[in-house]
């Protein structure tokens, strides 16, 4: 199987999928399973690249989500009945705080749902931070509808803005040392962060104006308003479908407008990039192709999302009940079919000459 | 191709035009230079040329722009993409994409060309630019030579009719720097391109120039001319071009080439001047400063530096030499303690003062906040890195506080260094001397044993160039060790004792200067290649021993 990077919607669909699938269970076997199952698949298919990097980011903030659950949970929580395990001052607040109380009983029970509702915020959290990790930015960028001008630079200069931060970090820590200041405490970072945020702020003038001039964004032979139009359709219709989602998600909203704004807004949007798109302003030297990784890939994410709809019972509104999670054995096959985007599609290009940096971007050499 | 009618531009917040009346006419296919000292409206010139001043950088332009029969008032510079091709001084300031493949097809993609027409061209640039090897690389891995090609490819890809390059060379070590101009006077010559090149280092450029845009100061009257009568009047010129004015030759020979062609009689007359300029000061020898011992630097994988042995005499300039990316920024760092040594040893001579290391030497790394100071200083490549003062003035008293120094030395040093440069201005505001001569000022303040000077001449123009070789000078005088990372060749004959020439993370060649240089193609200055076998550097040489005033 040749090398290559698999297709950055493909990668997005299935961390979609796999979230979706977190949020459908309240199982705490089934929620570590997903987890595992997308960091190992992260971890199989990442490149090494900032982006990529920024993985080790976002499992960390997963885990602190965790952890700041439960410890909110014991100083300042719902109470639940049951086992009692700790008891703490505390103070039951009036009626309009809608049950919480400030210290108080601490209940396994109310540890468990702690715990739960945490590990499902972290597995939403791991799956949005291995989308990241995996989807290549630029090539994502050129899925953007070309009618998004402004977006578009937008997020060039965010995907550039992280390595080019850690470059003059490093840089104008080495400057600051040879002028024998303090590099570490409160006065070395504002030392750091004021030349910093200044030489970004330059960087990312210079990078729209070489974008400008190297014809991005360019109108040809297309209308003002006409590009006006299908922008503000697509930027419509993306918002309605956000909504849409958001709605179909939430268990509490109506379902029946969720799914219209969901279907409504992303026809809108097509359409708007669709009737953009015929009048060619943009072309690409490779096309990111779709095969049967990608199909695999964005199936196995959707399909674990189906299976949990279907097999999984909705035990999101269940009570806690303090015993050992009953995992069912066919859920836990059906999480491992996600694995599957890690194992049968083919690896990624080995980086080539990427480990060396360039010294010459630093002060003097890498510090 | 490009026309300009009593064009004028002002910047927002300034009262004083940048540009005034200019009009001038480049025609199709001819390699136009553009030159003038430091803040004389060089940038901005080349910024109108594709519609980047005033849609960028904000301000007013008067007048009228034409380039390729479109009026850049009517045009933003994404119009005008598929006429001109424009690159920065900052190569990799301008890269959007990630590897050198994608971004070869950046401006071809946004100019809509069909996938087949892109393919041929991207694997064109390749070959024509040297850039196959790197194909795939990723952007920021690459050296400054190569990051340079690449922009030039990227813009050069879309086949543009126009070049507008600005200080493309800047970067570049002499033979990268030939590389580059080798390849656009064949574009010239091959495919008609129109390109017009700023430059300081005219002594790379004006031998390929059809004409010559010479810009007096901001504001001040403009001049588009043949590069004969450029040089013959300008007082911006080369050495080449200084050597055929002593000399009284006419016409004013350009190129090597065509110096050499005259120089038989020059030659003649110096090889019977009773003496050949004596070598070096007797007094340039110091005791060591600094001693590095088989040092060794890697960075993941790749080594930077390799079995590195130097010492570094007091009173001595040395100019460290070598290719982009032989590791001259490395072994700067190691002296001043910022890279770490993966195997041998960096020692610097102590100093008196507070610290009482004076007669003993120390490892650079061991030193912390202000005792570093008062050992080693470093400017680094882009001098604005050290300063983060408001003003000048703020940036002195912050240095001499942090250097421990008597209040207003810094100032003092930096008037003496640059006479004539205003304290009320921001750092950034200050011309690119007058910002080196700041960074320099704040170093010498920690009353230093052992300078650093990492590429000081980038930016700089000759009057400018020649000021900080004077103030090199009377600092190796006074005893301060000095070492200079340079890729110009010419500051390096001006002032330097001892010439090491590094290759690969190797010392290759470590000499006197003029024994160094001479016998290298590629680091020989002007004069000496001119006249060659004669062991003479500079000009000044020239005229020390033609016996006239120095």
């Amino acid at each position: 199987m040749k090398p290559r990077l698999v297709h950055p919607v493909a990668w997005w669909l299935w961390a979609i999928g796999m979230a979706a699938a977190a949020m459908r269970t309240r199982n705490l076997v089934l929620l570590a399973l997903i987890v595992a199952v997308v960091c190992y698949v992260t971890l199989a298919r990442r490149i090494d690249a900032p982006w990529a990097r920024a993985f080790t980011l976002m499992w960390r903030l997963a885990l602190l989500t965790v952890l700041f659950t439960v410890v909110l949970q014991i100083v300042l929580g719902i109470r639940y009945p049951g086992t009692v395990l700790l008891r703490l001052p505390g103070t039951t607040l009036p009626d309009w705080s809608g049950g919480i109380a400030l210290g108080g009983d601490v209940t396994a029970e109310a540890l468990l749902a702690a715990l739960t509702n945490g590990l499902r915020l972290a597995a939403i959290i791991v799956c949005f931070g291995s989308a990241n990790a995996l989807a290549h930015p630029t090539r994502l960028l050129r899925v953007v509808p070309a009618a998004l001008y402004e977006l578009g630079v937008a997020a060039v200069v965010a995907i550039t803005f992280v390595p080019q931060l850690a470059e003059s970090t490093v840089r104008i820590r080495q400057a600051q040392r040879l002028r024998g200041r303090p590099i570490t405490g409160l006065r070395g970072l504002r030392g750091l962060l004021v030349p910093v945020l200044e030489e970004s702020l330059e960087r990312a003038i210079a990078l729209a104006a070489s974008m400008d001039s190297r014809g991005y964004g360019r109108r040809g032979d297309v209308g003002r308003a006409f590009r006006a139009l299908t922008g503000a359709a697509v930027l419509v219709g993306l918002i309605g479908a956000c909504f849409g989602t958001y709605t179909v998600i939430d268990s509490a909203a109506d379902r029946t407008v969720g799914v219209v704004a969901l279907a409504g807004g992303t026809a809108v949007a097509a359409a708007g990039a669709l009737i953009a798109g015929r009048r060619t302003q943009r072309t690409s030297l490779r096309k990111d192709p779709w095969g049967w990784p990608e199909w695999l890939t964005a199936g196995s994410g959707i399909a674990v999302a189906v299976a949990y709809r279907i097999a999984v019972p909705n035990d999101v509104n269940a009570g806690y009940e303090l015993e050992w999670p009953h995992a069912p054995v066919s859920a836990v096959l059906l999480t491992v079919v996600g694995v599957l985007a890690g194992v049968l599609t083919p690896r990624p290009p080995l980086p080539g000459a990427r480990a060396t940096r360039s010294p010459e971007r630093q002060l003097a050499g890498t510090g | 191709m490009i026309q300009l009618q009593d064009v004028a531009v002002t910047y927002a917040g300034s009262e004083a035009p940048a540009l005034s009346g200019v009009t001038l006419s480049v025609p199709e296919g001819e390699l136009c230079l553009v030159i003038g000292g430091t803040g004389s409206g060089k940038s901005t010139l080349l910024g109108t040329m594709n519609g980047l001043v005033p849609y960028f950088t904000g301000g007013r332009l008067s007048g009228r722009v034409t380039v390729a029969g479109r009026d850049t008032a009517h045009h933003p510079p994404r119009e005008l993409a598929d006429v001109v091709g424009a690159v920065g001084q900052d190569a990799r300031a301008t890269f959007v994409t990630d590897t050198v493949i994608d971004e070869l097809a950046y401006t071809m993609e946004s100019l809509a060309l069909p996938r087949a027409v892109m393919r041929r061209r991207v694997e064109d640039t390749m070959d024509l630019l040297g850039l196959a090897d790197l194909r795939d690389r990723d952007l920021r891995t690459l050296s400054g030579g190569e990051a340079q090609r690449v922009a030039i490819g990227a813009v050069l890809a879309a086949q543009p009719r126009i070049l507008v390059l600005d200080e493309p060379t800047s970067a570049l070590d002499p033979g990268a720097a030939e590389e580059v101009l080798a390849i656009l006077q064949r574009l010239v010559h091959d495919i008609g391109l129109t390109v017009v090149i700023a430059e300081h280092r005219l002594e790379r450029v004006v031998q390929y120039a059809d004409s010559v845009i010479v810009l007096a100061g901001p504001g001040g009257p403009v001049r588009h001319c043949s590069p004969g009568e450029a040089m013959a009047e300008s007082d911006i010129f080369p050495p080449v071009v200084a050597l055929g004015r002593l000399a009284g030759w006419a016409p004013l020979p350009l190129s090597i080439r065509d110096a050499r062609r005259a120089a038989p009689a020059l030659r003649a007359r110096l090889q019977d001047a009773p003496a050949v300029p004596p070598t070096a000061p007797p007094n340039r020898d110091g005791p060591p400063v600094a001693q590095v011992r088989g040092l060794e630097v890697r960075y993941a994988g790749v080594t930077a530096l390799q079995g590195l042995d130097l010492d570094v005499r007091a009173g001595q300039i040395t100019a460290v030499m070598g290719r982009n990316g032989a590791g001259k920024s490395t072994l700067l760092g190691a002296l001043c303690g910022l890279v770490k040594p993966n195997r041998g040893t960096v020692r610097i001579a102590g100093a008196d003062g507070p610290e009482r290391t004076d007669g003993l030497f120390v490892d650079p790394r061991a030193l912390v906040g202000s005792a570093l100071l008062h050992h080693v200083g470093l400017v680094p490549q882009q001098p604005s890195d050290l300063l983060y003062g408001e003003t000048a003035a703020q940036e002195c008293a912050q240095s001499d506080r942090e250097s421990g120094s008597p209040a207003g030395l810094t100032a003092q040093l930096f008037q003496s260094i640059a006479p004539g440069a205003e304290l009320e201005r921001h750092p950034r505001d200050l011309s690119e001397g007058q910002r080196l001569a700041l960074a320099l000022a704040v170093v010498l303040s920690g009353r230093p044993r052992l300078v650093l000077l990492d590429e000081p001449t980038r930016g700089l123009d000759y009057p400018a160039k020649a000021r900080l070789a004077r103030t090199l000078r009377e600092l190796a005088a006074a005893g301060l060790a000095i070492v200079l990372a340079t890729h110009d060749v010419e500051l390096a004959a001006e002032c330097s004792d001892r010439t090491v020439v590094l290759a690969q993370g190797q010392l290759i060649a470590d000499g006197p200067s003029r024994d160094v240089v001479t016998h290298s193609p590629v680091f020989a200055p002007q004069v000496a290649k001119i006249l060659a076998p004669l062991p003479m550097l500079t000009i000044a040489d020239v005229r020390l021993a033609l016996g006239a005033p120095r």
